[in-house]
């Protein structure tokens, strides 16, 4: 499997002083802040409507595509792509939920697990046949090498902006929970969407909104996924593994605790990387596993169920 | 009332059409293992394809369909009970086909530990846990360089020359080395799926298999009545664990090459075998039969395809779990009312002994 961010390559590991560690440990930070981005969305999801979206990482590849064909056909920068494909996503994500998904939520966990499980394989081969499995990068100019020095380490500028987004996602998730009536009506619905549809709240399009604020989430990630990294139609299952991990670390229903879980999974990654390339990403399963033995609600646990 | 009147109530689960469904099927096993007379190698390879997928099948839906446990880390147990019986060939010299037996017991060892950590896991999350823990199987086995590390290997032009039995099978049909080991593949395949259908059957009518029922619609009912949800759930677990791995060691008797890649497949070990129970109807002892009949005809069918036959597939499961999610033999059997494996209780009332009383209170 080919390392994961681009960041890594620079970065000598031979000298085993303090020093290298450090970057070792500030490169795995930033690495966190990618795979919370791919985390955010999947928690949002889930802590609404109770639904585990097992083709959350090919959406994610989905939309790298989609930011890619509008970079090369419409020669639009990167970062505007992004903007575009906003909405775009959101209304694929709106219909999915209202169209697909609603129809199975319910008590019974295997409908929605088996449909975007299929969804997941569909989405691949579409990939597939659209696109060969030819691996794919989004170009973003002279800002993929850029780097700054921050003390005694130098930190990549994409990295760097990679993190600084999963905060900005997560403080903006967070003013839309409490802060609108949207956000009032998304934790009325996770209370109790009975009551919450005598009070005038229509369940089934409240999740078809949630679906659609994850797939704006999503549509970040994939543009950082995409510049920093090679991506192929079989990307995504390995990115919904990193974000359920990083999900369960932080603790059910804890945005806050998403983060920190993001960045538990990338810096046992670099670390694993830089004791063998091999093992990195052994390294961020094992760390997984580990939480899961000593905490098996994660560390900052939140929601009751 | 009486005990004499008591007598004259009986418990059963057998129908008329399962009385009849066991003589055709007893014809059916007859046949299928005579099969090697006069059918082609070709066929005999198919049908092996057919068997051993219907096997996982079984497995999975044991786990999902009764126990409510959605795994889509199976092919976790494939691939260690693929590369046990590797090891145990190439490392320990022993029998290919005695080595499917040591691939059995290494997936069973392999899920008391994933057992502990999944387990701790809800519903849903339990799903992406078992994947978690096939991929790390996965990472670890590709660190094992003495049978290949990542790339993968071969069983020993030796050991695959004289599995047990080949010899014989060649003489007694007349056919060469390769054609006899696959006739022997596939009636080991086919012992594999009486017993894990035979197995599944007697699970089901049986005490435990009432408790699985019950856990399965109403865990906290079930548990108010003295049912072992947790120990019921994890005995199902390592049960399908084995099956799952003896099918993985067989499967790879047959392919005598293996990779990490393959072998941990996903799509290969996880995936197919969803969309054959989906398809056919979760829950059934009769749809993963049905479920792999239409795998096997849309693959014939759409073989040139490439990518567009697994996404065909991936949305005819989509529309049979949205709008006849009891698959298709759940669509035959609710117009029909036959069922060939049943498992509910009838209570049979012998002639003449109308209780004289109404009611459950008398």
């Amino acid at each position: 499997m080919p390392p994961i961010s681009g960041c890594m390559r620079d970065a000598p590991w031979p000298e085993d002083d303090g020093m290298s560690w450090l970057d070792t440990v500030v490169q795995g930070v930033l690495l966190g802040g990618l795979y919370a981005l791919f985390a955010a969305g999947l928690s949002l999801v889930f802590g609404i409507m109770r639904l585990v979206n097992l083709a959350h990482g090919d959406l994610i590849v989905l939309a790298a595509y989609l930011i890619l064909v509008l970079v090369t056909a419409l020669g639009l920068n990167p970062f505007v792509a992004a903007l575009v494909a906003m909405p775009i996503m959101f209304a694929a994500g709106w219909a999915l939920q209202r169209l697909v998904l609603n129809r199975t939520l319910g008590d019974d966990i295997l409908p929605p697990l088996l449909v975007t499980f299929g969804l997941s394989i569909v989405i691949q081969n579409a990939l597939l046949e659209g696109f060969s499995a030819d691996s794919r990068r989004i170009y973003a100019g002279g800002i993929e090498t850029a780097s700054l020095a921050i003390g005694p380490v130098n930190v990549g500028v994409m990295p760097l902006l990679t993190l600084a987004s999963a905060v900005l996602a997560i403080v903006a998730l967070n003013q839309l929970f409490y802060r609108t009536s949207l956000g009032r009506a998304f934790r009325a619905t996770s209370d109790d969407p009975v009551t919450a549809g005598l009070m005038g709240i229509r369940p089934n399009r409240i999740f078809a909104q949630a679906t659609g604020v994850a797939m704006v989430v999503v549509t970040i990630a994939a543009l950082y996924l995409g510049t920093r990294a090679n991506f192929d139609p079989a990307t995504g299952p390995s990115r919904l593994i990193y974000a359920f991990e990083a999900v369960i670390i932080g603790g059910l229903g804890s945005l806050w605790g998403t983060l920190a879980g993001g960045i538990i999974i990338g810096v046992a990654q670099t670390v694993g990387a830089a004791v063998n390339p091999e093992w990195q990403i052994l390294a961020g399963h094992v760390a997984f596993l580990a939480v899961l033995l000593a905490r098996p609600r994660g560390l900052f646990p939140r929601a009751v169920d | 009332m009486s005990v004499d009147a008591l007598s004259s109530f009986r418990v059963t689960t057998g129908t008329r059409a399962s009385g009849a469904f066991a003589l055709v099927a007893a014809a059916l096993i007859v046949i299928a293992f005579a099969a090697p007379l006069f059918v082609s190698r070709s066929v005999i390879q198919n049908l092996f394809f057919i068997l051993t997928m219907l096997a996982l099948a079984q497995n999975w839906n044991l786990l999902a369909g009764y126990a409510g446990l959605v795994s889509v880390g199976q092919q976790a147990f494939v691939g260690i009970g693929a590369y046990a019986m590797f090891g145990a060939v190439i490392l320990g010299g022993m029998d290919p086909v005695a080595a499917i037996a040591v691939g059995g017991v290494a997936a069973v060892l392999l899920a008391i530990p994933t057992a502990f950590f999944v387990f701790r896991l809800y519903g849903a999350y339990f799903a992406i846990g078992t994947w978690v823990i096939a991929e790390v199987a996965r990472l670890v086995v590709a660190q094992w360089k003495s049978l290949g590390g990542g790339t993968g290997t071969s069983l020993p032009r030796d050991a695959t020359r004289s599995i047990w039995g080949q010899e014989a099978v060649a003489a007694l049909f007349g056919v060469r080395g390769p054609h006899a080991a696959d006739i022997v593949s596939y009636w080991l395949a086919l012992v594999l799926v009486i017993a894990t259908i035979g197995f599944i059957y007697r699970l089901l009518r049986s005490r435990q298999g009432l408790g699985l029922a019950a856990v399965r619609d109403n865990q906290d009912a079930a548990r108010s009545v003295g049912v072992d949800a947790l120990r019921l759930k994890t005995l199902v677990y390592l049960a399908a664990a084995f099956g799952t791995g003896l099918v993985g060691a067989l499967i790879y008797v047959q392919k005598a090459r293996i990779s990490p890649d393959a072998a941990f497949s996903v799509v290969d070990w996880t995936a197919y075998v969803i969309f054959i129970v989906v398809i056919g109807g979760i829950g059934t002892i009769e749809g993963p039969i049905v479920g792999i009949i239409v795998l096997f005809l849309l693959q014939n069918a759409l073989s040139d395809y490439g990518s567009w036959y697994l996404l065909l597939l991936g949305l005819i499961g989509i529309a049979v779990m949205l709008f006849a999610p009891r698959g298709l033999w759940g669509f035959f059997t609710d117009r029909t009312g036959i069922e060939l494996f049943p498992v509910r209780r009838n209570l049979i009332v012998a002639p003449g002994a109308t209780p004289d009383k109404g009611g459950p209170h008398g």
